[in-house]
């Protein structure tokens, strides 16, 4: 499965990357199992780790764990929004 | 809803302006009720000396329509509008913009809440503040989940 990930604010700095191309097989694939996946890396664990609360959306739609992730899916992690 | 628009930009905004956009043509409107999101200097107990607002590109638009989308199945408005800077910001400067316009000022002012209270926790904007402490990310405040979720008790 081929999958654009981006990162935004703090958690983009932490990782010092924009966007990766991720090209690998994730089961589940949803927003969980892609998560868990990035974090097979212990560098992205211990981001992912100490930025507590994330949330996630998948072709620029709000998302939740459970979200499904298809094909050439752009799926981004972010902190929550701090806008207004 | 007759008239929506919503625009992410650098640039500052003229109230009056947008407010003749909202109006214009629209006889039937008897209530406008808008507000304004200004940078303070204070926050957490630090000077901020201006912030910086990321946002994310396409994802933000998306959402923002989608607010004033769900604003007009909830209300009876006429018109409504956002407007969102981003970029470099100092305090005093004009942050965000929400209307909305309807025939009396109950349906306008429940429209214009609806739509900051959702943008506060779905819109995807980012602000990094500078402070004489350095700089840091503003956290989300909890206030703006439970603002967020008494919308989901009402009918």
């Amino acid at each position: 499965m081929k999958v654009k990930v981006r990162f935004f604010a703090s958690l983009k700095e932490q990782l010092g990357q924009d966007s990766m191309d991720v090209e690998a097989a994730f089961s589940p694939a949803t927003v969980a199992g892609l998560r868990a996946h990035l974090c097979s890396d212990p560098a992205f664990a211990a981001v992912f780790e100490q930025a507590g609360r994330l949330r996630a959306a998948v072709n620029q739609d709000m998302a939740d764990d459970d979200t499904p992730v298809p094909e050439r899916a752009e799926v981004a992690f972010f902190p929550p929004v701090t806008g207004g | 809803m007759l008239r929506s628009k919503v625009l992410v930009q650098e640039a500052d905004f003229d109230v009056s302006t947008e407010v003749r956009w909202l109006r214009e043509g629209l006889p039937e409107i008897g209530a406008v009720a808008t507000f304004i999101g200004t940078v303070r200097d204070m926050n957490e107990n630090s000077m901020v000396r201006a912030m910086t607002l990321e946002h994310y590109p396409g994802m933000t638009e998306k959402a923002l329509e989608n607010i004033l989308k769900v604003a007009d199945s909830r209300f009876e408005i006429s018109s409504a509008m956002i407007i969102h800077r981003v970029g470099p910001l100092y305090p005093e400067d004009q942050i965000v913009f929400a209307a909305a316009t309807s025939a009396h000022r109950q349906q306008a002012f429940l429209a214009c809440e609806f739509i900051m209270d959702y943008l506060k926790t779905e819109a995807p904007f980012w602000k990094k503040e500078d402070t004489p402490q350095g700089a840091r990310w503003v956290s989300a405040r909890d206030s703006d989940d439970s603002a967020m979720k008494r919308w989901e008790q009402v009918s």
